[in-house]
Parts: C-alpha cells; sequence; structure tokens
C-alpha cells in the first residue's frame, strides 16, 4: 500500500481539491445546509451556536486546568483519580464525548498515551475537538503497536525501563492524561501550572513543558 | 466490520505529523459539517453508533482517502437518506420533529449523551481476571478491533453495564452488557521483540470474550 492511494475513477477524493473554493465538497455540504434549514430540520442560529462552541469556548485550557489543579490539590488529585466524571464536573467541564471520564496519571514508572484506532474517540469537554494527527491513520494504527516510535515523531523518549501504557478508547469511556510536575514549580500558582500543560502532554504524546520553555 | 476504519498495527502510513498552532478547521465548510451532525443527531433519530456505523460503512480506499469531515459529510448523508428525510415531501413539521434551538445548545451538550444503564445481569468477570477475546469477524458494526481478537488480557476496570454498540447501531435496542478495561501484554499482541514492560488497554464488553 502507498502512503496516498488514489481512485482515480473518482477525481474529487482528493484531499487537496477540497481546498479550492468551489470544489464539490463546499457545493455539497452549501446544497446540504440550505436544504436541511429549508426542511426546518436545522435552526441556523443552532448551528452558529454549535460551531461557535467547538471553535472559540472548548479547548485544551480546560484541561490543562483540570491537571494544575491536581497537582496543586492533592485532594482534587485523589478525586480525580478516584472520579474522574465528577471531579472534573467540579470545574463545570461536562457532557458530549465527556460522559466517563478516567484520568490515567504518568509517574516515574508509567507513561500514558490516549488513542482511538476504530474512530476518532477523544475527550470534548476537556481538550475540544482533536487535532488531525489524532483523527489520521498514521497515529492510530502505529501508536498501539509501536508506542515509542510515535513519540520519537514527537521528539519525546521514555527509558526502556519504563511501561508505556496505550488506552485504545473503544468504547463511551475518555481518557484524560495526567502528565508529571515538571522540576522548579514549587509553590506555582494553579494559573502558573496551567501554562505549562500542554495538549499533547494531556495526550501522551507530550511531556509537560518545563519552566523554562514557558514566559512567566 | 472489518473495514478501513480498524487500523491497529496497519503499517506504511508513514511519521505522525503535528502541525504546530494547529487551527480547529482547516476550510469553513468543515466547521458546517460538524455543526450540521451535531444539529441533526440532535433530533434524536439515531444514535452515536449507527452514527459512527455511517462513516465507517464504505469501501476503505473512500476511508483512507477522505479527509475526516469529508468522511463525516457522507456519513450524514446517508443517514438522511436512510431516514428518507431528503424526501420531497418531508420536513419537520411532516415528521414532527423539533430542531435544536440556539439557546439549547450549551445544555444539550452539557448533558451529553451517558451509555452506561442498569445491568440485565450480574457482571462475569472482576478486576484481576483474565479473559480471552473471540476471534469472530462480523460484517455488522463492532469495536472489538481485529488486533485484539483471540488475545488473553486481563481485566483492569469494572465500568458497569453499557449500551452494547453492536446491537444499538442496527436497531436491535441499546442491549446493555458489562464493559470492562482489559490489559494485553504487548509482547503478547505483537511478538517477542517488542518491550516486555509496556502494554495496551482497551474497553471491551462482556459478550466480546471467550
Amino acid at each position: 500500500m502507498t502512503n496516498h492511494p488514489h481512485d482515480h475513477t473518482h477525481p474529487h477524493s482528493h484531499d487537496h481539491e477540497e481546498g479550492s473554493a468551489l470544489s464539490d465538497t463546499v457545493l455539497r455540504v452549501r446544497a446540504l445546509e440550505t436544504l436541511l434549514t429549508e426542511k426546518g430540520y436545522v435552526d441556523p442560529a443552532a448551528l452558529d451556536e454549535l460551531i461557535d462552541t467547538y471553535e472559540h469556548k472548548v479547548g485544551p485550557r480546560n484541561g490543562a486546568a483540570v491537571v494544575a489543579k491536581a497537582w496543586a490539590d492533592a485532594d482534587y488529585r485523589k478525586r480525580l483519580i478516584s472520579d474522574a466524571t465528577a471531579a472534573i464536573a467540579e470545574l463545570d467541564f461536562t457532557g458530549r464525548q465527556g460522559e466517563h471520564m478516567i484520568a490515567v496519571e504518568n509517574t516515574d514508572e508509567i507513561h500514558n498515551m490516549v488513542v482511538c484506532t476504530l474512530c476518532s474517540c477523544y475527550p470534548w469537554p476537556v481538550l475540544g475537538l482533536p487535532p488531525v494527527w489524532y483523527k489520521s491513520p498514521p497515529y492510530r494504527s502505529r501508536v498501539v503497536i509501536d508506542p515509542r516510535g510515535v513519540l520519537a515523531d514527537f521528539g519525546v523518549t521514555v527509558p526502556e525501563s519504563k511501561e508505556v501504557r496505550v488506552w485504545d478508547s473503544t468504547a463511551e469511556v475518555r481518557y484524560l492524561v495526567i502528565p508529571q510536575r515538571p522540576d522548579g514549580t514549587d509553590g506555582w500558582s494553579q494559573e502558573q501550572l496551567a501554562e505549562l500543560v500542554t495538549r499533547n502532554s494531556m495526550i501522551g504524546t507530550g511531556l509537560a513543558l518545563n519552566p523554562d520553555e514557558v514566559n512567566t | 466490520m472489518n473495514g478501513g476504519q480498524d487500523l491497529g498495527g496497519v503499517m506504511g502510513f508513514g511519521p505522525v505529523i503535528d502541525e504546530p498552532n494547529e487551527p480547529w478547521f482547516h476550510e469553513r465548510w468543515e466547521t458546517r459539517v460538524l455543526g450540521l451532525t451535531l444539529a441533526m443527531g440532535a433530533l434524536g433519530l439515531w444514535n452515536i453508533d449507527k452514527g459512527r456505523h455511517a462513516r465507517e460503512n464504505r469501501p476503505p480506499s473512500q476511508y483512507l482517502n477522505w479527509s475526516y469531515y469529508r468522511i463525516w459529510l457522507a456519513g450524514l448523508e446517508d443517514l438522511l437518506n436512510q431516514n428518507n428525510l431528503l424526501d420531497k415531501a418531508a420536513n419537520a413539521t411532516s415528521r414532527n420533529l423539533k430542531p435544536l434551538v440556539a439557546d439549547k445548545v450549551a445544555a444539550t451538550l452539557a448533558r451529553g449523551g451517558p451509555s452506561n444503564r442498569t445491568a440485565q445481569a450480574p457482571a462475569r468477570y472482576k478486576v484481576g481476571d483474565s479473559i480471552t477475546t473471540n476471534n469472530e469477524h462480523r460484517e455488522h458494526h463492532t469495536r472489538l478491533p481485529r488486533y485484539l481478537r483471540g488475545q488473553t488480557g486481563e481485566i483492569v476496570i469494572v465500568h458497569g453495564a453499557h449500551v452494547f454498540p453492536d446491537c444499538s447501531a442496527h436497531d436491535k435496542g441499546e442491549n446493555p452488557q458489562w464493559l470492562y478495561t482489559v490489559r494485553f501484554k504487548a509482547t503478547d499482541l505483537w511478538g517477542q521483540d517488542k518491550n516486555p514492560n509496556d502494554h495496551v488497554h482497551a474497553d471491551l464488553w462482556e459478550p466480546y470474550f471467550v
């Protein structure tokens, strides 16, 4: 198999053609939206609100607040490990694609990584919509068979002696990785700590930033 | 189904490329596809498992060639056609459907769609038990990936009973089944040259076990 198998009987299946202003896909979506709105199935204001939610209101800053609170507050950390759905709801992050949450903690012995090999399951309330790489075949195919190779693609090395634990989200349970708290952050506020928590560190393809990597 | 979506362990796709400062969407039409899919889903005519199956039930060449939201568009079109929603005479009034309105969006998303249900029977397994997955290749929607079939692992979490996608995707009811997180050794799944410290965990329903 090649990296980009092309079916030349269907010229519009090419990714790059979807980018042109009046591609088949653009016209198709436009026609469908018009039809669904005219038939009364879709309220245009609701459509705008749905899009605005995932473009502007939800994102990995939510998850970063959860992680920072767990780092700073030992009782919260315990609640997060024992019942992540409830602990995350304390910060008002709930609902679609986060109905059943599990928090998995990176330690000196374990490095956790999350994938959905079958589709694109991802904890929307805490991370927002997934990045393209998370939804794409290279990550979904390889992270279960070669997690350390995938980590290398992200510039991350995990010692051979440490367990790499991959969580394949095959059901409606969604996983949030709690990265290890970087050294040199004693006494930091939760707001400062949250600046160290990247999206990738909560998927497991990255580590939390070190203090010298941010301007705080 | 053994389709293009079942990617665990497939080779040849090349490296994972992380786009710096990736935008939430790369094209404006993608935002409309996401919004339309969520808005139409809110009508309650189909569930999440039917939605997934509609996206995945297509030739692997199509699934692997198309971008993510192009697949979503095709899945939505299939669901609309299956429900005859685009017929000339069909509309929200004739079908007695109430569209999601803007001021209900936040509450609807915050509520989500929990999949836990009352169990129909006691759990057959507990944490620490060893299970072996079945090796059956079903044509219907299933969430037991090929790379985890016929494998032995250890139960590490008992989640309670959850909607069973193999039924729910095909109008066969929710048929709630016990859901477990199962821990598999990388060396068992992929061979002795893998790191003996490494494991894969997956969430699997009781009917997936021998």
